[in-house]
């Protein structure tokens, strides 16, 4: 897996019209912002969307200009890879909300002229898929040869394929839950009370008093990181190990994991600059979706009319989103008869499994990917 | 893929064309994508073994990663979900091949499952002349290291059947070469290595 895509560009798509959202509110215009890769085909049946997770945005592969960082998926993206971008043509949207270009709360609100901050309404994983959607008649591309997405990817996926039943011909759920536990929930909360309590959040108008609350972002990215990661491959990564030769009995960093997450922290809330608001509202959409609510609290219902060939994907040692709640999404796309093929594969890395190399992973994504393709060249 | 074997026409014979089929164990895919073009079939494999879930989506089956050991078979499937639920040669290797079989009748409204037999003369004469757990062509392995945990002869299996309710519907018995001949007809419990078997509930 060396190849690589190569230097890519972001592009935008502009939206003039109102977007209603699943809250209620209006965007009255708004921008994605996406990248792609390879080449769409004569009859526009190779595009496959790949959704991101909660910190993740629009670079999925390849190498921006002047950087040496590659995109969040390029592992798995690129020439020869599973997701091959000699034969598909790859499209990765920025979410709304998000603060990597996509319309969200660092943007400026044209109502007022001002950046949205707290004022950007809450985003559910609906709307998302509804602006993505957009994204996709703008394209020129009537049905997806596939949507891929791990982790709150995995979710947009599966609401593509109830909402947009014919808009999509596979649907690969990877490290994903039908909705989230009210662990997850309480995990959020936690993160989310760690922003709003800082003294330099403003209520959420922090651009505006030319503050960011680092401290709470951080803190919130530290748990978030203690739930992507398993206990076995902390203790194989870090053990008790200190970071000086003895203890000093303070509150200081002692232990080299104490030091890791504090570390990770910081480059997320200063490094990546990632904004506060939309860390909150990322989490709160995570929170709200429920595919099966509006069915009675039925998943099978929820897929009824899903037209979709599903691959699902889980990790052994992921305990964010563990092997069971996968389990759980399978079961209701069998009880609709549908084309569904499971793995679970074994690793140690927890719920960040998803995003890296390994053996079996790879090789049942790309056996699947070469189903996708087979079909988006017939 | 690999060769279609004689065992799985056998099979193939049995089964209804356009029937909804489980294959237990499906290994590489063979057998269920053999039945998806000779019989038109539609249904899912169910495999543990990571290699063989990569081989059986490149043959272009849907299948479940599970254990069977485990509760998969009716967390998964509602009861009659399918026409047939097949096993081949994996009931000897299961935790408990009595449990299974009630699963399998379960959420199948007939199966079909292929086992070696411990009753051949082979057998019996390692174990009576030599004194050894027998090693053979059908069941190639040192008592330490097969993967059969309950073996059974063909007599057990229709023990099991008969206490449990189960009706035998069809039943052929064959050498390893999948052939049958006189002597299997007339003492399949001594002479038979390999038995089908189709059963139901009664």
């Amino acid at each position: 897996m060396t190849e690589s895509i190569g230097i890519v560009t972001p592009k935008t798509f502009k939206v003039d019209q109102p977007l209603q959202l699943v809250s209620g509110a209006v965007l009255p215009q708004f921008e994605l912002v996406y990248e792609t890769y390879g080449e769409l085909n004569s009859d526009a049946s190779n595009a496959v969307l790949i959704c991101h997770a909660l910190s993740g945005d629009h670079h999925v592969a390849g190498y921006h200009q002047d950087s040496d960082k590659p995109g969040w998926w390029n592992d798995y993206i690129g020439p020869n890879k599973p997701i091959d971008t000699n034969k598909l043509y790859v499209v990765c949207s920025n979410n709304l909300g998000s603060c990597r270009g996509s319309t969200g709360p660092t943007t400026l609100n044209p109502e007022t002229g001002q950046v949205y901050g707290s004022d950007f309404p809450i985003i559910t994983c609906r709307d998302w898929v509804n602006s993505q959607n957009l994204l996709r008649q703008h394209l020129g591309i009537e049905q997806w040869a596939a949507i891929v997405g791990g982790s709150m990817g995995g979710m947009q996926v599966m609401q593509w394929a109830i909402d947009y039943p014919n808009s999509l011909r596979h649907a690969v759920v990877i490290a994903a839950a039908p909705k989230l536990s009210a662990q997850n929930i309480a995990f959020n909360e936690v993160a989310r009370r760690a922003i709003m309590t800082d003294p330099d959040f403003h209520e959420g108008r922090f651009i505006d008093v030319g503050t960011t609350p680092k401290g709470g972002l951080a803190l919130a990215r530290m748990l978030g990181h203690l739930t992507y990661l398993s206990d076995d491959m902390m203790g194989a990564k870090f053990g008790r190990e200190l970071r000086s030769e003895s203890l000093k009995y303070s509150f200081d960093v002692e232990f080299q994991v104490e030091s890791y997450l504090r570390y990770q922290g910081e480059k997320f809330a200063t490094k990546q600059n990632f904004d506060a608001n939309t860390y909150l509202l990322m989490t709160k959409a995570l929170d709200y979706f429920d595919p099966a609510a509006e069915f009675d609290n039925d998943l099978s219902q929820a897929f009824a009319q899903t037209q979709a060939k599903f691959l699902v994907v889980s990790f052994t040692s992921d305990w964010r989103f563990s092997p069971a709640r996968s389990r759980e999404i399978v079961r209701a796309l069998l009880d609709n008869d549908l084309d569904v093929s499971y793995a679970e594969v074994e690793s140690e890395h927890g719920h960040d499994a998803f995003l890296l190399p390994n053996t079996h992973y790879e090789g049942i994504f790309r056996a699947y990917m070469q189903r996708v393709i087979k079909e988006a060249s017939q | 893929m690999s060769l279609i074997s004689p065992e799985f026409k056998l099979i193939a014979d049995w089964i209804e064309p356009t029937s909804h089929v489980l294959d237990l164990g499906c290994g590489d895919g063979t057998l269920l994508n053999y039945l998806q073009s000779t019989r038109q079939t539609r249904g899912y494999g169910m495999e543990i073994d990571p290699q063989k879930n990569i081989q059986a989506m490149m043959n272009g089956i849907n299948v479940i990663q599970s254990n069977l050991d485990g509760q998969d078979l009716i967390n998964y499937f509602d009861p009659n979900s399918f026409d047939y639920v097949i096993m081949t040669q994996a009931l000897q290797v299961v935790r408990r091949p009595d449990i299974l079989l009630d699963h399998m009748l379960t959420i199948g409204k007939q199966i079909i499952v292929t086992f070696p037999n411990f009753g051949h003369w082979k057998m019996r004469a390692q174990l009576l002349l030599k004194g050894r757990m027998p090693e053979t062509d059908t069941l190639p392995y040192h008592w330490y290291d097969t993967p059969n945990i309950h073996l059974c002869t063909f007599n057990d299996f229709e023990d099991l059947c008969e206490e449990k309710d189960i009706e035998v519907v069809a039943r052929s018995v064959v050498n390893n070469q999948h052939q049958s001949n006189l002597g299997i007809r007339l003492m399949p419990n001594l002479m038979g290595e390999v038995a089908l078997y189709k059963v139901q509930r009664k």
